[in-house]
């Protein structure tokens, strides 16, 4: 009787330690989630606040009563948010589209086709991956100033197509296709293209996806390809027209209207994140190079 | 077979073309930049062969000042967002409710816009005329004396940096301890339950050498980013980075390359390279410790 309770007390002890426990865990995960969130909470805000409200507040508020549109109004207005906006989906959509095609076809070759020199070249490429970005600019720059690009959507599009990285991926996902499929395709007298087409790429459809996401997410926040290349502001990303905003601003210090641009800037990111959430997670934990 | 062969390498043709153009030739032309003497980019032309470009910028203050910067950058931050996202990832690997959630928002600077969240950052920061700011608001509400974290001095700035750089870095470590915490075999911890070894002790004798292939992933990746740290800078202290103290050695290669002070991608190019022995020094120390640390 004596041990029973004993072993009863230890295990409601337990029990309230793991609880104790379990409430300090939640207690620091949300604080670092109020952390992550505030800067989004904070831009948010200070947008639909009216510039008067604002710069009458010595002690921020932390709400307002009164939101107000007016700031998107002016940010759309004031500066040329939508030019820079339609500059960045152009931008994105062409390097994204280049890009597939360009890694698609060279994965195939890895993958799918044989040549003399294949494992050599192979190697030669994932060599390439160890080249940092800083070291190519520099040439990149003074070329594409060379051939008088600077400005112009060639200009910034093309240094930034290929990757090295999403054509191993790729390659290793083509290579899980079975051989097996192949020959019944040459039996059938498939070409190779028709076969990489019809069969290859609805099969590695969730890597495609992956690869293209990342892109996406890369092309929109670039930032400093774009700056070198562009100084005229009808070509601006919204990477260089957040900054243009930053430095000129709006003829005056006008907070809350750059803090509308920043979140109609930040907001289509965000949306592809919470829409393709699992997809973007893998994707990066499989081929995430920013941290 | 002879017109497959053809055939392979007109897939790869495009991939060739510009992976030669963009970074094979750039690579080498760095250093053939980096070579050249008193290289003028309107005429291309340039006096003779050596070492002066090096020279030249490993004297001057503004490089000096961003290699001071970049490393106090690298040591704070490396090592303090890597400790953070370990005890969040082992705090979320805890929890069964509300997990996913978590993921999710901790995730979400890592698709923001660094310039445009940066701008954020700067507001909070900030004192201006009319405001003292949000951060300062806190300060003072806790007894201190508010600080300009932006135009300020030299401290207040470098740590809105290392706090703004920790807060975009962290969902990257944060996704991947997660990832390695929830693949340790269970079997250990079971077996450590048996045994009635304390928590602490689990910690540091199964879960850490089990992960510790990929910290030191996350340490040599953390270092390779911070070395590189550039546009944060931007977004908090605006392109001029040398006004403001706070330039980093990317920034100062992109200073010597284009803008006020710009057109000289010898010392661009020299620069670069100097960065990139940093680099490679630093990465080959990391993975000859791991080699030694991690089983």
């Amino acid at each position: 009787m004596e041990r029973q309770k004993s072993f009863e007390a230890i295990e409601r002890r337990a029990r309230r330690n793991r609880l104790a426990g379990n409430a300090v865990i939640y207690f620091f995960l949300t604080v670092w989630a109020v952390l992550v969130l505030f800067p989004f909470y904070w831009m948010l805000l200070t947008s639909v606040k009216s510039y008067g409200a604002y710069n009458s507040e010595y002690i921020p508020a932390f709400y307002t009563l009164s939101p107000t549109l007016e700031n998107y109004f002016s940010a759309f207005h004031a500066v040329p948010l939508g030019r820079y906006f339609l500059n960045t989906v152009i931008f994105t959509a062409i390097t994204t589209l280049a890009m597939l095609i360009v890694v698609i076809l060279a994965a195939f070759a890895f993958a799918r086709l044989e040549f003399r020199g294949k494992n050599l070249v192979f190697t030669l490429f994932l060599s390439l991956m160890m080249i940092p970005n800083e070291l190519v600019v520099i040439t990149n720059f003074v070329t594409i100033t060379k051939w008088g690009m600077r400005n112009t959507f060639s200009g910034l599009i093309l240094p930034s197509i290929t990757s090295v990285f999403y054509i191993y991926l790729l390659k290793e996902n083509f290579e899980q296709i079975p051989d097996e499929l192949y020959r019944a395709a040459k039996v059938d007298g498939t070409s190779d293209f028709k076969y990489l087409w019809k069969v290859m790429l609805p099969i590695c459809q969730p890597t495609i996806v992956t690869i293209t996401i990342l892109k996406i997410i890369e092309c929109w926040n670039s930032y400093v390809w774009p700056r070198l290349i562009t100084d005229d502001s009808a070509y601006y990303l919204v990477s260089g027209g957040i900054q243009e905003i930053r430095e000129s601003g709006f003829g005056r210090e006008n907070i809350p209207a750059m803090m509308a641009a920043v979140v109609v800037v930040s907001a289509p990111l965000i949306v592809l994140f919470l829409v393709f959430r699992n997809k973007v997670m893998a994707g990066v934990s499989r081929g995430g190079l920013k941290g | 077979m002879h017109k497959n062969k053809w055939k392979a390498w007109l897939y790869l043709l495009p991939a060739i073309v510009f992976l030669g153009f963009f970074l094979v030739y750039p690579l080498i032309d760095v250093f053939v930049y980096s070579f050249e003497e008193g290289y003028n980019s309107a005429s291309e032309t340039f006096f003779g062969v050596g070492l002066y470009n090096y020279r030249y910028v490993l004297r001057e203050p503004f490089f000096l000042q961003a290699v001071v910067n970049t490393f106090i950058l690298v040591i704070i931050t490396v090592p303090v967002s890597t400790g953070l996202a370990l005890l969040i990832s082992a705090g979320l690997n805890h929890i069964t409710p509300l997990k996913k959630l978590f993921q999710t928002i901790y995730f979400l600077p890592y698709v923001t816009n660094t310039l445009a969240v940066g701008l954020v950052f700067m507001v909070l920061f900030k004192k201006t005329a009319y405001s003292d700011g949000m951060i300062n608001l806190l300060i003072r509400l806790f007894g201190g004396e508010s600080v300009d974290f932006i135009d300020g001095p030299y401290w207040a700035k470098m740590m809105v940096t290392c706090l703004y750089t920790i807060w975009i870095v962290m969902p990257f470590k944060v996704l991947i301890l997660t990832s390695a915490l929830a693949s340790v075999n269970p079997d250990y911890y079971k077996a450590a339950r048996v045994d009635a070894t304390p928590p602490w002790r689990v910690f540091t004798r199964i879960t850490l050498p089990m992960i510790s292939p990929m910290i030191f992933y996350l340490v040599i990746t953390g270092f390779i980013g911070a070395f590189k740290a550039y546009s944060d800078e931007v977004a908090l202290f605006g392109v001029n980075l040398n006004a403001a103290n706070m330039n980093t050695i990317v920034g100062y290669v992109y200073d010597m390359l284009y803008g006020d002070s710009g057109g000289y991608p010898s010392y661009a190019s020299a620069a670069a390279l100097i960065l990139f022995a940093i680099v490679l020094t630093i990465t080959c120390i990391n993975l000859l410790i791991s080699r030694r640390r991690v089983r």
